[in-house]
């Protein structure tokens, strides 16, 4: 308990800056990565194939090659130059931001996508029959079954994104992640802090899974 | 494949398509003609900056970086599997003293964030050598998420299954091991792989605590002065690697999958649990 | 299909591209005097000592990214450096020539436990003598006092010591003695503090204009200054005092004496001039002889 108190002026700040993060890259990866899936599912087989390049591409790099490259390659490329941010804690976030909104939008826009495929041809086809133009098909036929398919692994892949902020840790952004590296110059015990920011994961992370887990069970009867 | 959205195009439509079709050509090839421009205008093509692969010694320190990301991954993967055998096999236990510490560890490792498992071995338990701590931590994350792979494997499998293997007289274990696990396996084969593919990618992880793996070696060449610090380049080339990597094993997913669909004594089931979970995996 | 066809076309471009590797570097490393090897040394109740002589040769922890001290070339993979050589001197006199050295490199997070575990014998980069070190490892010497000081760009002419960091950017490495110096002092604000994971890291970044300045010891960034002259170079006002140590297995006390002795006989004797005027002396600047503290 002694870590967590001592250092409360680490721990505050650390958990805030983690859920802020998570927040704003929640909602830009949510647009991002719907936009890719409407590309994903165009009609045009061009818009097809560079959705399908980007979701490809991105998900088998790995998250922290992405922040490699946002951190140390990406201004050398000078189309934004670092010297622009105010402060240096700026810059580092909104490279850390780009990263996590890149990487998580693929995988939200595969959770979009498998989710309107899971809607059978028929039901649209009968939209079309009745006459329904195609916003009122998506809005009262398709989506709202789609979105039955897509909230559960949603949720699964916006816990990950949590997770996820936490390698900021090594490209300094300081969030819950690197609250130990910083315990260890004030000579405390590294493992206790440790354990205190798992238990901070561990009961913002739970409540997410038991929510996800009564959806799909809810939902799941229901079709 | 999206046929659910579509109609088929009429005349008008099919030009309305095509207009769409320029239109996004334009937009893409202008990207990569503005991010290529960028990389020529800043000097990233430079001989100087791509003179680092044609020395001897950095080809066999990428080599043998490149060995140590396979070797964190094959440790980590063998170990990750067996973890998730017991733990699958734990939650589905009928006694509740077994069933409810495995869903408790499972639950646990699944909500702790790799990075802070990984600093919790190397800082905080002093585990020696970096290779161990991503090595522990990559069997304890994926461990756990494959357990809940291989249960939702276990359960989405018909009742007959287990039913008739009690029936010829085989105790709970042999129930298990020798019917339900395989079956389970061949049936989450996908989400099997796709979480192996996380596995892979999240093996760059040692970075942070200066494994020698992949990564590690990129920041180590792209800071060389004698290079001109070719940062850009060695992450190019480095990401290549990882994607050639990744889709192999996605590959292998795919084909595995195609001939388990030749193999008759597999059982087609009612839903497929394996899409949501792959769609899922991060 | 056309994945196989992609792996294999990979895997004949490596060979290919193996086969033909060019060897050698571009860049001169000097030359550094060689160290005359003393035979039948013993070091008695030396456990480490006896570890080193059963194995045949010793295995030094050292850095490998900094010029000048601790700097392994990216073409070749040979170590060059002040705190190289200091190795090789200790390792010369203990018996052992320089083809029974083994480097290996380790980042400053993992120094003490690499002499915990017994990975390296002895360590030997930019490692500062402090009191809460000593709790964990045994230290020879000092071999050398460095200082904090700063690299700047160049053309900046706005950071001229400690007191004109404020407003702007500074990088280090996380969990260092100096961002921890810049932290408690306030030197700037915390937001415009930058911690990465080693210092050529925070080089790139200042080459950037991700950062302003970047503060370590003055001896390891005069080696960065005087890789790149046209792009940094080094304030000149120290502002802190490190003495360097050789890291040593905490109890082994018999050996810690004899390191000791080789530093006193090598800083009277003419041995630590001529390694120092071969390596971080190249820059045109002097050092002060250490003067050793044993316990």
């Amino acid at each position: 308990m002694d870590v967590l108190l001592d250092n409360l002026d680490l721990y505050g700040p650390g958990f805030l800056n983690t859920v802020e993060l998570f927040l704003i890259s929640a909602v830009g990866s949510l647009v991002l990565g719907t936009l890719l899936a409407m590309l994903r599912v165009a009609p045009v087989p061009m818009l097809r194939a560079t959705g399908t390049a980007y979701v490809t591409l991105i998900r088998n790099t790995p998250l922290t090659l992405v922040f490699f490259f946002f951190t140390f390659a990406f201004p050398l490329l000078e189309i934004v130059t670092p010297a622009s941010f105010g402060s240096a804690a700026a810059y580092y976030r909104n490279a850390a931001l780009a990263a996590l909104i890149l990487y998580t939008a693929a995988f939200v826009c595969e959770v979009v996508r498998s989710g309107i495929n899971t809607v059978p041809v028929g039901q649209a086809e009968a939209s079309r029959a009745l006459g329904l133009t195609f916003g009122q098909m998506l809005a009262s036929v398709v989506l709202p079954q789609a979105g039955r398919a897509v909230v559960p692994p949603m949720m699964s892949t916006m816990i990950a994104l949590l997770k996820n902020t936490t390698i900021a840790a090594g490209f300094s952004v300081f969030q819950a992640g690197s609250i130990s590296l910083n315990l260890s110059d004030r000579g405390e015990s590294q493992l206790i802090g440790l354990l205190w920011i798992a238990l901070f994961f561990v009961v913002l992370v739970t409540p997410m899974t038991l929510l996800q887990r009564s959806l799909e069970k809810r939902w799941s009867i229901a079709r | 494949m999206s046929a659910v959205l579509f109609d088929v195009p009429g005349p008008r439509a099919r030009i309305r398509h095509r207009l769409y079709a320029v239109i996004g050509t334009a937009a893409v090839v202008g990207v990569i003609g503005f991010v290529v421009y960028r990389f020529w205008v800043t000097g990233q093509f430079s001989a100087e900056k791509w003179s680092w692969p044609q020395y001897e010694f950095v080809q066999l320190q990428l080599l043998s970086a490149l060995g140590n990301t396979l070797r964190a991954f094959a440790f980590g993967a063998l170990f990750a599997l067996l973890f998730g055998a017991i733990f699958a096999a734990g939650q589905l236990s009928d006694h509740k003293i077994i069933r409810v510490p495995s869903m408790l560890i499972v639950e646990l490792f699944r909500a702790i964030p790799l990075v802070v498992m990984i600093f919790m071995f190397h800082y905080g338990l002093s585990l020696g050598a970096p290779v161990y701590s991503v090595v522990v931590a990559l069997t304890l994350y994926n461990g756990s998420v494959l357990a809940e792979v291989f249960r939702a494997g276990v359960l989405s499998l018909p009742r007959g299954q287990s039913e008739a293997a009690y029936a010829v007289g085989m105790r709970k274990s042999q129930v298990m091991r020798l019917v339900l696990l395989p079956q389970a396996v061949r049936a989450m084969l996908p989400a099997i792989i796709s979480q192996l593919v996380v596995l892979l990618k999240d093996s760059a992880l040692g970075f942070l605590i200066t494994y020698e793996e992949l990564l590690n070696e990129a920041q180590r060449i792209g800071r060389a002065f004698e290079f001109g610090r070719p940062l850009v380049p060695v992450t190019i080339v480095v990401g290549a690697i990882y994607i050639a990597m990744c889709l192999l094993l996605t590959w292998l997913a795919t084909y595995l999958e195609k001939r388990n669909r030749r193999d008759k004594k597999v059982i087609e089931l009612e839903k497929k649990p394996a899409e949501d979970v792959i769609a899922a995996a991060v | 299909m056309r994945v196989r066809t992609l792996a294999v076309a990979l895997l004949a471009g490596g060979l290919a591209l193996t086969a033909c590797g060019k060897e050698g570097s571009p860049t001169d490393p000097g030359t550094a005097p060689s160290q005359q090897v003393e035979s039948n040394v013993t070091v008695d109740g030396s456990a480490t000592f006896e570890k080193m002589k059963g194995r045949g040769k010793v295995i030094v922890g050292v850095k490998e990214d900094q010029p000048g001290l601790g700097y392994k070339d990216p073409t070749t993979g040979k170590f060059t450096g002040f705190d190289i050589e200091i190795a090789k001197l200790v390792a010369a006199k203990l018996g052992f020539n320089s083809d029974q050295i083994e480097y290996k490199a380790i980042a400053s997070q993992g120094r003490e436990q690499a002499l915990i575990n017994g990975d390296v014998d002895y360590y030997v980069g930019t490692y500062t003598i402090n009191a809460k070190r000593k709790d964990q490892v045994g230290f020879a010497g000092p071999y050398f006092t460095a200082g904090q000081d700063l690299l700047v760009k160049k053309d900046d002419n706005s950071i001229t010591g400690p007191d004109t960091l404020k407003g702007k950017k500074v990088c280090s490495v996380t969990g260092s003695t100096p961002i921890q110096k810049v932290k408690t002092d306030g030197l700037t604000e915390p937001e415009n503090i930058v911690e990465l994971q080693n210092y050529s890291q925070c080089v790139t970044q200042l080459e950037q204009g991700a950062v302003d300045a970047v503060t370590t010891d003055d001896a390891i960034l005069k080696g960065y200054a005087s890789q790149d002259p046209s792009k940094f170079k080094v304030v000149g006002k120290p502002f802190s005092n490190e003495p360097y140590g050789i890291g040593l297995p905490k109890d082994d006390k018999a050996l810690r004496d004899k390191v000791n002795d080789i530093l006193d006989a090598a800083i009277k004797g003419g041995d630590w001039q001529s390694v120092y005027d071969a390596t971080l002396g190249k820059s045109g600047s002097t050092a002060e002889k250490p003067v050793l503290d044993r316990y």
